[in-house]
């Protein structure tokens, strides 16, 4: 029965050009916010001397995270075999590979020297976990191609399942340094921790699961496709289950912290009295972010709900951006302990917690990103056969009603 | 005494002075080029028998006192643009207060110059850099702006270029969107001088501030450093700092 599944571009009317105008709009702001920042210099952002990375870090770390987990699907089809989901691989690995793109492109604008690209591409200081990560997400970007291109040519489907396995452990590498990033870095009460890797490998799960239900059930809407309740239920489950594990991992996080006297203050700061980042932990990240959107999967009343599925996908990723802001920008607010047991001040505030406030150059740069990465997956879905042209449930699935009625 | 025996002694003498003289004349050039290495010619290599080092004695620095502050500032065009957030501080005084005792102290922080630089492992293109005499800098030319040297470094010791920068000084070449710190005044070293933070704490008679050849037995800081005992900043850390402490 696998033939039964068809795969067509979307049409190209009025409404595919309405859509792509209107995320344009976003790409270009952003764009524009970029070129005000490095024409003015950093000091127009609410990045200083003290939180050297803002807001931009927080979108394109997001979105990089996210971009590893929105792969998953594609995993479970072709490493894991699981049938059901191999309609949805071709998609999966656009989204893998546009989210990653709009990160990137968020990540280089927001650099001191943008116009250096070529030479981060060209000098390589081969200890520097960012150097890593260049050549991670550029191989990342050409080895989902590739594995596309398994998928979406007849003759070259026989490779699919190697291409997919090479894939998922490339992306399990690539999350594991970009949790390292922070996970590596001696200096700072609030990163320093091995658990940084694999938390950052279970936030993609999550993150790139949410992007990816709403993107499916936002294409197969507008494009007049069938979207069979039983493919969204599949989705919605796993999606219970990676937020589950993000708490998990927060809480093995902040146990460990808090068995440590050393990073006492730290915790204290995250967890009681840092104000803001307090504040985006409890009831951002943890209530809105996780709580809330479990107990909307998972109650009688609203989990059959595709309209409370899909909010709760996105109070997924509004938590999820919650808690890379917390990391990032809290991690970075608290004052290195230069002298332990010390009160400390001076000119460059030492000992204080240093102030930071978005600004709106560096918001929009940011969405600008998510707007690239949407942007793209439009034209990919309107170019290409991505989308098959029914998922509905007996041609996603014939057993379907069998199982269903057992 | 035969005049044969007195012969044979004015002969050992004249061939004992005659053989001190000679090594006299060998080892002397050696020693002579020994200090001459010091001052490096432009055309020399940086080398690693040198690691330059400071060490400052916290408690002869001087509470209120800026004057290293301000020297520094002075001799690299770092003018601010009056946002101290943004504003570029190579070195910093910091006011330290004990939580138990009440104890005060005041130091100047500044890059610790480590010999294993977390900035230097981080930096993606290998702007931030470790010459051979133990100086951390960065090549201003590709540096990309990505301040994670900035994340890395455990001193807070850098600053990125936040604005335009106006009436650059020629030793001291800066550049808007890239990141920079204290470079020991390199520019003064390599011609045998001292940093400016050095002299202006001299001046000022605090002489807290010592700078040296820490691979030199008989240069002053290393002296003090055997004869007094010193700490790093996060020795934890285990980056052997070319700048020491006393006193705290």
């Amino acid at each position: 029965m696998k033939s039964a599944i068809q795969y067509r571009e979307i049409d190209g009317g009025m409404r595919f050009y309405a859509l792509l105008g209107f995320i344009g709009l976003f790409v270009l702001a952003g764009l524009g916010a970029a070129y005000y920042m490095e024409h003015n210099g950093h000091w127009v952002t609410g990045m200083t001397n003290q939180i050297v990375w803002g807001t931009p870090h927080v979108f394109a770390v997001f979105l990089i995270v996210a971009a590893s987990g929105a792969l998953n699907v594609a995993s479970i089809s072709s490493v894991f075999g699981k049938m059901p989901y191999k309609p949805l691989a071709r998609l999966s690995g656009l989204l893998a590979i546009t989210l990653l793109v709009g990160g990137l492109a968020v990540l280089v604008l927001d650099l001191g020297r943008p116009d250096r690209l070529i030479v981060a591409m060209t000098y390589y200081n081969f200890k520097s976990i960012f150097a890593w990560n260049i050549i991670l997400y550029i191989g990342f970007i050409g080895i989902v191609a590739i594995y596309l291109w398994m998928m979406m040519e007849r003759k070259m489907n026989g490779y699919t399942k190697p291409a997919g396995f090479f894939a998922f452990i490339w992306r399990l590498i690539l999350t594991t340094g970009t949790g390292s990033i922070f996970g590596f870095l001696v200096a700072r009460q609030g990163f320093d921790a091995a658990v940084m890797a694999p938390m950052f490998i279970i936030m993609s799960f999550s993150f790139g699961l949410a992007i990816f239900i709403l993107v499916l059930m936002a294409a197969c809407k507008w494009s007049d496709r069938p979207l069979g309740d039983g493919i969204v239920m599949k989705l919605k489950n796993l999606l219970g289950v990676f937020i589950g594990a993000v708490l998990y991992f927060v809480l093995v996080y902040h146990l460990t912290n808090l068995y440590i006297t050393e990073h006492h203050g730290f915790e204290r700061f995250v967890l009681l009295d840092g104000g803001v980042y307090t504040r985006l932990f409890w009831i951002v990240q943890i209530g809105l972010g996780s709580l809330l959107p479990l107990a909307l999967l998972y109650l009688p009343a609203t989990g059959k709900s595709r309209s409370w599925i899909s909010v709760a996908s996105l109070l997924v990723i509004i938590g999820g951006l919650a808690q890379i802001y917390v990391i990032i920008i809290g991690g970075q607010a608290y004052p290195m302990e230069l002298f332990p047991g010390k009160e400390v001040s001076s000119t460059f505030f030492d000992g204080v917690v240093a102030s930071y406030s978005p600004s709106l150059p560096e918001v929009i740069l940011g969405i600008g990103g998510i707007g690239l990465a949407l942007a793209a997956t439009v034209v990919g879905v309107r170019v290409l056969r991505f989308l098959p042209t029914s998922l509905a449930d007996e041609v996603v699935d014939p057993h379907h009603s069998a199982e269903a009625a057992a | 005494m035969s005049n044969d025996a007195k012969f044979d002694q004015y002969r050992r003498r004249f061939l004992g002075s005659a053989a001190t003289a000679v090594t006299g004349l060998a080892v002397a050039p050696g020693v002579m080029l020994h200090q001459v290495a010091h001052a490096r010619s432009a055309d020399q290599p940086v080398s690693s028998d040198v690691r330059w080092g400071m060490l400052i004695d916290t408690n002869k620095c001087g509470k209120g006192c800026n004057a290293c502050v301000s020297a520094c500032n002075e001799e690299h065009g770092l003018s601010g643009h009056g946002r101290p957030e943004s504003d570029a501080q190579w070195i910093r005084k910091v006011e330290l207060r004990d939580r138990q005792t009440g104890n005060t102290q005041s130091l100047p922080l500044l890059c610790q110059h480590c010999e294993k630089p977390p900035c230097v492992d981080v930096c993606p293109t290998g702007a931030s850099f470790k010459r051979a005499d133990g100086i951390v800098l960065v090549d201003k030319h590709i540096c990309i702006g990505c301040r994670y040297c900035m994340m890395a470094c455990p001193y807070k010791a850098r600053s990125f270029i936040h604005e335009d920068l106006q009436d650059q000084l020629p030793h001291a070449p800066r550049g808007k969107g890239t990141v920079e710190s204290c470079t020991f005044c390199v520019h003064r070293v390599d011609n045998g001088g001292t940093p400016a933070c050095v002299e202006a704490c001299t001046a000022e008679n605090h002489n807290a501030m010592v700078f040296g050849d820490m691979n030199d037995p008989d240069s002053e800081i290393s002296q003090q450093l055997e004869k007094y005992s010193s700490r790093q900043i996060r020795a934890d850390l285990q980056l052997n700092t070319g700048v020491r402490y006393r006193g705290i």
